[in-house]
């Protein structure tokens, strides 16, 4: 705060800090994260925004690109069917993962570690999964089509289905969150006070959730209307905003008009955004309040409810996945079902072979180690060094500010802005190295908040103790702060590589034919018909996650008991 | 205490500023060589702004420090000669205690068996000898408040800062840590600042006592002129407990509560007879046995309430003034038997000339 410009009388001297080692190279890192910044996010977005207002010849037009969007009903018709989808989407997931979340923390039902290991599944699986598996239930050969009652999957039925499937499990770990943070003392009060049941879940527990009810709303909103991978195999001739992009881009080359919808979609996931953080701040000050933890009681007829409930969409969850690995081992569905692996055999396939897959790993190493250190590093400057206030400030804005582009947009600004004939950068265009910049800023929020709330635990005073003892800040970063961090710093890898192997959208506009990916093979095998091929693909995306996922908790499990001398928990 | 009249560190018109915020306001102060100074005063009166200004963590708005005859006003903590203790402790979690308290020394390079032997003598000397292979959350947290004085203290410097190092610990142990420190740091003659807001350990652990209020320095002095001798009525309410009776000045050297004359010891300086002034007085100065013998300064009283307070009583008295004054006063439990004293009970008390404080009431109240 020693840098803030003050009314000073004259003559008297303001004393300048002299700043030590530690403070420049400090202030070094954190002019680094700022350029990345600039470069990986808000340049892109400044030339996507002015490609929207440009003709083909790229002469600025004003807004008649806008103009001529609104005009096209054909175009404009998916905003209503984006919010619809998203609207009824969320509806049903939040009010399914609300149940679910109650049964987890209220309940004292039995297997609640493995259906919250279940529910948890989705987030390995490309969106595109469920969307596939739903056309093997409900589709043309459908082995369970009649239950649909004529519909057709292909459409809004067809997406909402896939969407509550893909968003589930998002909306699962905010409300678990808020629904564990309950004071036990209202409970009791209320109880005392002869409150009856209802009438405690009305006045008690959705007061207290509210926030996290609130913030899984939009995250669930946001998730739905920028998402790609559902409506692109089971939407059909139902067109939304994302698959506009597409279209306009790859169909039609019309990048202007790709830049129109993307900004007609970054307008409501902008909105969801800024809710969500204005909702988030108050989350945090709600848990501060010193509380008693709720404990559930047994209760045998809630608690049996609650079984059933969990045991049937922890079914469904299973039986979704399951169909995608079962078609993906069925020979040629529906009139071959003997088991072979011939889907597997992706180099024969149009869309993408082996190699994708391979890339994708590559993709998702480079992702989570680079990602990891340049983010967690970054936070760590962020919020360590002294003064720069207003360079701190706006970076943490910067740091905050992708988690509100969507990754189509994302995607889109990339090509505007590094395939720009006169940038210095262009040379990665086309390369592993855009695909790994695109993921980690696509990524990057909800890392750094991981990350900044693990370093606002640590005490703010090690640092001053570090200088008084004249060691160097990087020699306590090195031998304090991340191996006190690691369990968050592996949170963070972990959740970059798992989106680097799943996500399509950003990456969709920015593979070359030597950087082709496992999750964009998969959706161009469906595209190509190969819909069994992609299922398999697919499946082994889920395959990968899963097995870096249980490695994770293996390690992280034998570090807790390594470190438990002198972790507090 | 050094007899070099050079100060060691010395502090020159330092103010500080958080935005519109003045948090210190020109505050000077000279501390000698091996002094335990103890920063005084309620939360927000800038003690732990101006030590941190010391220290380089906060550095001032304008003002010098210099320490040892060397101007630090601008230089980052790295580059001054202090240790600190941490209210929080700030123990590094996933080091052991011995690491902790090596930390300062490996970076310095020491050969080990250096290191290890410097180690074991720290411990040694904040008496946890043998614990060096734990972990702080393995320790209560009066053993780690001692492992981060042996880490503060390792690198010998020749400042040790304590921000209110005792607070979060428990009443009894509390105690006895004070004295603890207190000791260590009269053997160890290095020069210490604490910053406290507790008067009970200013008083028992300071060489000098700066007791600071609103940013600015109310009063600089030993433990027993702060309490005898407070120069205001900020730092006679905040040190110890304190009556404030509304007074006339009758003469240069007398004045009026209610109806009694009572007498002072020297003569008041540029108080006006007929203005009205404030008078202090602790509750243990005022004198009820032997009143006869006493002939000045006597004043009625009725006992409204007795407050067993253990090894005391606490008496509430009402004064014979038009407001109906109240005057605390400490009894010895003896004297309530002897004397008979108890609630409705009229007495008669003394307030002895030589205990009293005046302040003129443009000095404000407390």
């Amino acid at each position: 705060m020693s840098d803030v410009a003050l009314p000073v009388t004259a003559g008297i001297a303001v004393i300048k800090p002299k700043l030590s080692r530690d403070d420049r190279i400090m202030r070094g890192f954190i002019v680094m994260v700022g350029v990345w910044m600039v470069i990986a996010v808000l340049l892109p977005l400044y030339f996507m925004l002015s490609k929207s207002a440009e003709d083909h010849d790229g002469n600025f037009i004003g807004l008649a690109n806008f103009q001529e969007y609104f005009s096209t009903p054909a175009l404009f018709y998916s905003i209503e069917n984006s919010f619809f989808i998203a609207i009824v989407s969320t509806i049903i997931t939040i009010t399914l993962a609300f149940q679910f979340a109650y049964a987890l923390t209220r309940s004292t039902m039995p297997g609640k570690g493995l259906f919250k290991t279940i529910a948890l599944i989705p987030i390995l699986a490309p969106s595109l999964l469920p969307a596939i598996s739903f056309v093997y239930f409900f589709g043309q050969q459908g082995i369970i089509k009649e239950l649909l009652l004529g519909n057709e999957i292909y459409g809004p039925i067809g997406i909402i289905m896939g969407e509550v499937f893909y968003t589930f499990p998002h909306a699962l770990m905010i409300l678990i969150t808020a629904l564990s943070t309950a004071d036990g003392r209202l409970y009791e009060a209320a109880l005392s006070l002869r409150a009856s049941r209802v009438k405690i879940f009305f006045t008690v527990t959705l007061p207290g959730i509210k926030y996290g009810l609130i913030s899984a709303v939009f995250v669930v909103f946001t998730l739905v209307i920028t998402d790609f991978g559902i409506p692109k195999v089971i939407g059909g001739q139902f067109n939304v905003l994302a698959t506009d992009i597409y279209k306009q881009v790859i169909g039609q080359q019309n990048f202007e008009m790709g830049a129109v919808v993307s900004v007609v979609l970054l307008i409501p996931a902008v909105l969801a955004f800024i809710v969500d953080r204005i909702v988030q701040r108050k989350q945090v000050a709600l848990l501060t309040a010193r509380a008693v933890p709720y404990e559930a009681k047994p209760a045998r007829g809630f608690d049996t409810v609650m079984f059933v409930y969990s045991a049937i969409i922890g079914f469904l969850i299973l039986a979704i996945l399951g169909m995608a690995i079962y078609a993906s081992f069925v020979t040629f569905w529906p009139y071959n079902m003997a088991f072979s692996l011939n889907n597997y055999d992706f180099d024969v396939m149009d869309g993408g072979g082996w190699d994708s897959f391979s890339n994708s790993i590559t993709m998702a190493l480079y992702t989570a180690v680079i990602g990891t250190t340049i983010i967690f590093t970054g936070a760590y400057m962020v919020e360590k060094a002294k003064g720069f206030g207003a360079v701190r400030g706006s970076i943490q804005f910067l740091c905050i500010l992708p988690m509100a582009v969507p990754g189509m947009v994302l995607g889109l600004a990339y090509i505007f802005f590094f395939n720009h004939p006169d940038n210095p950068l262009n040379f990665i265009y086309g390369t592993m190295a855009i695909l790994v910049i695109c993921t980690i800023t696509h990524f990057y929020t909800v890392s750094h908040m991981t990350a900044m709330t693990a370093l606002k635990q640590m005490d703010p005073e090690f640092e001053a103790v570090s200088a008084s003892l004249k060691v160097p800040f990087f020699k306590t970063f090195i031998q304090v702060t991340v191996p006190v961090c690691l369990p968050a710093i592996l949170d963070i890898s972990i959740y970059l590589f798992v989106n680097a192997m799943t996500t399509v959208s950003a990456v969709i506009f920015l593979y070359s034919t030597e950087t082709n990916l496992a999750s964009v093979a998969a959706l161009n095998m469906d595209d190509a018909g190969d819909v069994a091929p992609a299922a398999a693909m697919c499946v082994m995306i889920v395959f990968v996650s899963a097995t870096v996922r249980i490695f994770h908790a293996i390690f992280t499990r034998g570090m807790a008991r390594r470190s438990q001398l002198w972790r507090q928990r | 205490m050094s007899d070099t009249n050079e100060p060691y560190l010395q502090i020159r018109g330092v103010t500080k500023m958080f935005g519109d915020f003045t948090a210190l306001k020109d505050v000077s102060l000279e501390i000698f060589e091996g002094e335990f100074v103890c920063f005084l005063g309620p939360s927000g009166c800038g003690k732990t702004t101006l030590l941190r200004a010391i220290a380089g963590l906060d550095i001032q708005t304008s003002g010098s420090v210099e320490q040892g005859g060397k101007d630090i006003s601008n230089l980052p903590p790295s580059e001054r000669d202090f240790g600190i203790v941490f209210q929080s402790y700030a123990l590094f979690p996933n080091l052991s205690i011995s690491r902790n308290v090596g930390y300062g020394l490996e970076n310095r390079k020491a050969p080990k068996a250096e290191i290890n032997a410097r180690v074991s003598e720290l411990l040694e000397l904040v008496g946890m000898p043998e614990q060096g292979e734990k972990y702080p959350a393995q320790l209560s947290g009066g053993q780690q408040q001692r492992v981060a004085l042996a880490r503060a203290l390792a690198t010998k410097p020749g400042l040790l800062l304590l921000d209110e190092p005792l607070s979060a610990l428990d009443a009894k142990v509390r105690v006895h840590l004070r004295h603890e420190i207190k000791q260590l740091q009269h053997k160890l003659g290095v020069t210490t600042i604490m910053v406290t807001h507790d008067q009970e350990e200013a008083l028992t652990m300071a060489d000098r006592i700066v007791v600071m209020n609103e940013g600015s320095i109310d009063q600089v002095g030993t433990p027993l002129e702060i309490y005898r001798r407070p120069t205001s009525p900020f730092v006679a309410d905040f040190v110890g407990t304190m009556n404030f009776l509304k007074a006339t000045v009758t003469t240069s050297d007398s004045i009026r509560i209610g109806d009694a004359d009572i007498g002072l010891e020297s003569a008041l300086d540029d108080m006006a007879t007929g203005s009205s002034v404030t008078v202090c007085i602790r509750p243990e100065d005022v004198i009820v046995r032997d009143i006869e013998s006493e002939t000045d300064n006597i004043i009625d009283t009725v006992v409204v309430d007795l407050e067993f307070l253990g090894s005391f009583y606490r008496a509430m008295l009402k004064l014979n003034d038009q407001k109906g004054s109240i005057l605390l006063a400490d009894f010895s439990i003896n004297l309530v038997r002897d004397i008979g004293i108890e609630e409705g009970k009229s007495i008669q008390v003394c307030l002895p000339a030589r205990r009293l404080r005046i302040f003129s009431d443009s000095e404000g109240e407390p």
